[in-house]
């Protein structure tokens, strides 16, 4: 039941500063060709820095064997099941890898003349296309380079929305209190007030708190979908109608869309607005904490006010339309996580109209069967959800005295990875869990099998669950002494 | 093709056992009008090498150019060892450090992350990262606004525009009032133009500017900071921070930053990496992931997220940001081509990039016609000429040639400046390429 161990590590790897030795160097850069003259004629001394940046001086092998060593420290996806809830831990396919790393794309500068990058801006386009497709929606930016940055253009969009038709008085957003924290941060980042709604008893959003919310000065509503319980929101039409109805808007946060693609679409629900999580959906690589991508689809009524630029295809000949008065302006320094967006494009493209159906259909079984598994020994307050399922730990703590944080933490001796715990934040010893489609019968099995054992070694062995992990790099880590005494670099010897 | 792994037979017992009888009872909770009849009109699936050869194609359909393009994006040279660091998938495919005991190499890797671009801004703190180097300005105008409670922002006319215009997208919703401060006759913010008021939250400047041009950040700085205001240094050429005296010894309070060239290739503008650092004391107003070390319970040294109290997985509405994912990745490229650089090898590849530009400016000003449009402040590796002919021209003759000969600064109204050529250079342009650049420049 469980998966590969860490392999020993040893104590601590030193930081690469530790490594360092006075005059190595780890690659060989080009001495200029042209006649070259001082740098003080160049640049006048009183600009150039003093001493150089304190850079490790290491030899290309000696960082290569570093960062190796740490690497084996993750835990990732292609070790095993990384099931954290409303993250889509996916298997990232390989030739996505390849395609963002071609030269006409890697290489390519963001000032290239248009004429020549018309591969790139075709790219886009399809894609933007095809994602219009998924969500049932008119337009489409690439530009946000995160579903955060996603969502601050849709609460953007809302404002320049309700401003071109005089509705200044709406500031106030509705976020259900399941909501991931993305999303009341960003409404106060755009300068709108948040109103949280309580949830009803399934776990969904409830419509008397809605209608006695509505008023003259709502922006709109935020609501993922399947909510963060893996509940679908089976009053989304009602919901959508009582919102426009009283001059609102509907934000789709895609977080979830995983359970969805080809089989109901966020525009047919009523959303004048989604954003998209590339890197869950649509399989481009987490990397450890980004790069990701969010790009945000809208309805026509919204279409003027998109960020610009925007690509736009006139007789197949593309161009970066800037004419765009309405607009909201950019939100990226360029055109957004491009090298992202091939990746994204690769694995659509390869999936197709069945394929994307396929690998929702897929995700909701797997997570339909894990949580079967499972149920017995984790009750699930609000049901099995679609693609996730948020179990509650609070009957095990009762029991045996062993909290959710000891379980996820447990779960590491087994080589996996735990679920997101804690959160959503109305259920008491959350762990929302997210198999993904990319995970076999067995992988389910195996994890099924340690949670029960975990579940079962809290009521033979307690201390062994509340004491975990033992067989990691690092033990429990001090996290109350990191906020304390704060280390966020490394410090140089005197000398 | 797809990536899933049942068969009919896996599919069946896993339904039985969940106790319906087909994946659609699964999505009984959609109410049945929402159920898509039809597949979505997209494309039929590919095969690997069918999506290769498709993706392959759209590639080639764009240039592959020597490039003279700079502003904000730089093309060097990323060593094969870093690249190949970067593709384990230990680093690729994790993700934020949610469990410290099992990702102490993404979260050794950003503390070292941290340490270095410490080192490069010279001040004390920075974050694990942020989207790029626009919306790292704009994340650091609002962190001003915060800390100081003030209303109005003072951005200097030779900011990046994009920059600029990310500011503005970012603030719109705010209450606040942004304001220019313009350059002075050397192209550059000088002290006396700066109307700096108790109303002012930031000053934000960039160096070298848009332009090219060294900032002379410290007379600013202490007007500034009397009057009580935070100096941001928009930073997008990170490069230049090798050489130039680094903005936190020059009294910069916060440097935003761009961190592209370091590991990362231009791919058109995305992923690439925001920088963000700032001094000591604002650390708790910062945005953004911070990484700090600690113990375990066995007295080991180990890397945890640290004061994440400021973000908005905890604080919600009340967080510094709404950031969540940024740019990991990124960031450890930054990481591994910076370590393999090691002093020497970062300050050669500036030193290199330095004198391809100066040598370049020199046969440039040789040229009839042609001359810089601030010919007495110094620059790093990137300067604006005037160009004689419509700049347009310029470039079209150069794609014939292979080249990208700069960015046309009639792109940038914000600017204000006549049209004309910005013209980068980096460790990897030769002799040869750039007397190509100035024939192609002379109409040769």
């Amino acid at each position: 039941m469980s998966r590969i161990p860490f392999p020993f590590l040893g104590p601590t790897t030193p930081t690469i500063f530790e490594r360092s030795r006075p005059g190595r160097s780890g690659t060989s850069v080009p001495r200029p060709d042209v006649p070259t003259r001082p740098l003080e004629e160049l640049i006048p001394a009183r600009h150039l820095r003093a001493s150089p940046p304190r850079l490790p001086e290491v030899p290309e092998h000696e960082a290569v064997r570093h960062y190796t060593e740490i690497s084996l420290k993750n835990h990732h996806v292609d070790r095993a099941l990384y099931p954290l809830g409303s993250c889509t831990m996916k298997y990232n396919p390989k030739v996505n890898e390849q395609m963002a790393r071609l030269g006409g794309f890697a290489g390519l500068h963001p000032f290239t003349p248009v004429d020549v990058a018309q591969g790139a801006l075709g790219l886009m386009h399809e894609l933007g296309d095809m994602l219009g497709e998924i969500a049932g929606m008119d337009a489409v930016t690439l530009q946000p380079a995160a579903g955060a940055q996603g969502e601050l253009t849709g609460v953007l969009l809302m404002r320049a929305y309700h401003q071109s038709r005089g509705d200044v008085q709406r500031r106030r957003v509705l976020i259900p209190d399941s909501a991931h924290g993305t999303n009341p941060a960003t409404v106060a980042l755009a300068g709108f007030e948040v109103s949280e709604l309580k949830s009803n008893e399934a776990g969904r959003l409830s419509v008397k708190a809605l209608r006695e919310a509505l008023d003259e000065r709502v922006a709109g509503l935020m609501l993922t979908n399947p909510n963060t319980l893996g509940v679908f929101e089976s009053a989304i039409l009602e919901i959508s109608e009582l919102v426009h109805e009283a001059g609102g808007l509907m934000y789709m946060d895609g977080a979830n869309l995983n359970a969805l693609t080809g089989i109901a679409r966020p525009g047919d629900m009523g959303y004048d607005i989604v954003h998209f999580n590339l890197h869950k959906t649509f399989s481009t690589p987490h990397g450890g904490g980004g790069p990701g991508a969010g790009p945000v689809a809208v309805m026509s009524h919204l279409e003027p006010f998109l960020p610009m630029p925007t690509v736009k295809s006139e007789d197949g000949v593309l161009s970066l339309d800037w004419d765009r008065p309405q607009s909201i302006g950019r939100v990226h320094g360029f055109y957004g996580n491009f090298g992202v967006l091939v990746r994204a494009y690769t694995f659509i493209r390869m999936l197709g109209q069945s394929g994307l159906r396929e690998m929702a259909e897929a995700a909701v079984l797997n997570n339909a069967y894990l949580s079967a598994r499972l149920e017995s020994c984790f009750p699930l307050p609000y049901g099995r959800g679609m693609h996730e399922s948020v179990f509650s730990g609070a009957e095990l703590k009762k029991k045996t005295g062993v909290k959710t944080l000891d379980v996820a933490k447990r779960l590491l001796d087994y080589g996996f990875h735990a679920p997101t715990v804690y959160f959503p934040l109305i259920v008491a010893e959350a762990m929302l869990i997210e198999p993904t489609e990319t995970e076999t019968k067995e992988e389910l099995d195996r994890y099924a099998d340690a949670l029960l054992s975990i579940a079962a070694e809290a009521e033979s062995d307690p201390e062994l669950v509340t004491g975990a992990p033992h067989a990691t790099p690092v033990r429990r880590l001090d996290e109350g002494r990191a906020g304390r005494e704060l280390d966020v670099r490394w410090s140089f010897p005197e000398g | 093709m797809s990536f899933l792994t049942h068969s009919e037979a896996d599919r069946r017992e896993m339904l039985a056992a969940v106790g319906v009888s087909s994946v659609r009872d699964l999505y009984g909770d959609i109410p049945a009008s929402l159920i898509l009849d039809d597949p979505l009109p997209l494309p039929d699936p590919l095969s690997e090498w069918e999506a290769t050869s498709l993706v392959s194609g759209h590639a080639a359909r764009n240039a592959e150019l020597v490039c003279f393009a700079g502003a904000g994006i730089y093309d060097h040279h990323v060593p094969a060892a870093a690249d190949h660091v970067l593709r384990r998938s230990e680093f690729y495919t994790a993700y934020t450090p949610y469990q410290p005991e099992v990702s102490q190499g993404t979260l050794q890797s950003i503390y070292e992350f941290q340490t270095m671009v410490c080192e490069l801004t010279g001040l004390d703190v920075a974050n694990a990262s942020m989207y790029d180097g626009a919306t790292a300005t704009a994340e650091a105008v609002l962190m001003a606004l915060s800390v100081t409670r003030r209303r109005e922002i003072l951005l200097a006319g030779h900011l990046h525009p994009h920059y600029r215009q990310v500011v503005r997208t970012y603030t719109q919703g705010l209450d606040v009032s942004l304001l220019s401060v313009g350059p002075g006759e050397s192209g550059t913010v000088e002290e006396k133009a700066l109307d700096v008021t108790d109303a002012t939250a930031c000053v934000v400047v960039q160096s070298p500017n848009a332009l090219g041009l060294i900032e002379e950040l410290s007379p600013l700085a202490d007007r500034i900071h009397d009057a009580g205001a935070l100096l941001v240094c928009a930073v997008a050429d990170p490069v230049s921070l090798a050489l130039i005296r680094p903005p936190g010894e020059q009294g910069a309070d916060v440097v935003a930053g761009e961190g592209q060239p370091f590991g990362n290739t231009p791919n058109f503008g995305g992923p690439v990496v925001g920088l963000f650092a700032a001094r000591k004391k604002l650390i708790r107003k910062m945005p953004g992931r911070i990484v700090g070390a600690t113990d375990d319970t066995e007295g080991r040294r180990g890397y945890v997220l640290t004061l994440q109290a400021r973000e908005q997985q905890i604080r919600r509405e009340r967080a510094t940001s709404n950031i969540c994912t940024n740019q990991g990745l990124n960031a450890l490229a930054a990481t591994l081509h910076l370590a393999m650089l090691g002093r020497e090898g970062l300050r050669q590849v500036a030193e290199t990039s330095v004198q391809n530009a100066h040598y370049a400016a020199a046969r440039i000003l040789e040229l009839d016609g042609f001359e810089l449009l601030y010919p007495d402040t110094p620059f790093v590796r990137e300067f604006a000429v005037r160009t004689p002919e419509d700049p347009r021209a310029i470039l079209s003759r150069g794609l014939e040639r292979g080249l990208l000969a700069g960015v046309r600064l009639g792109r940038f109204p914000d600017l204000e400046t006549p049209d004309g050529l910005l013209l980068a250079f980096t460790e990897k342009r030769t002799r040869a390429e750039i007397d190509r650049l100035v024939d192609v420049l002379a109409g040769r």
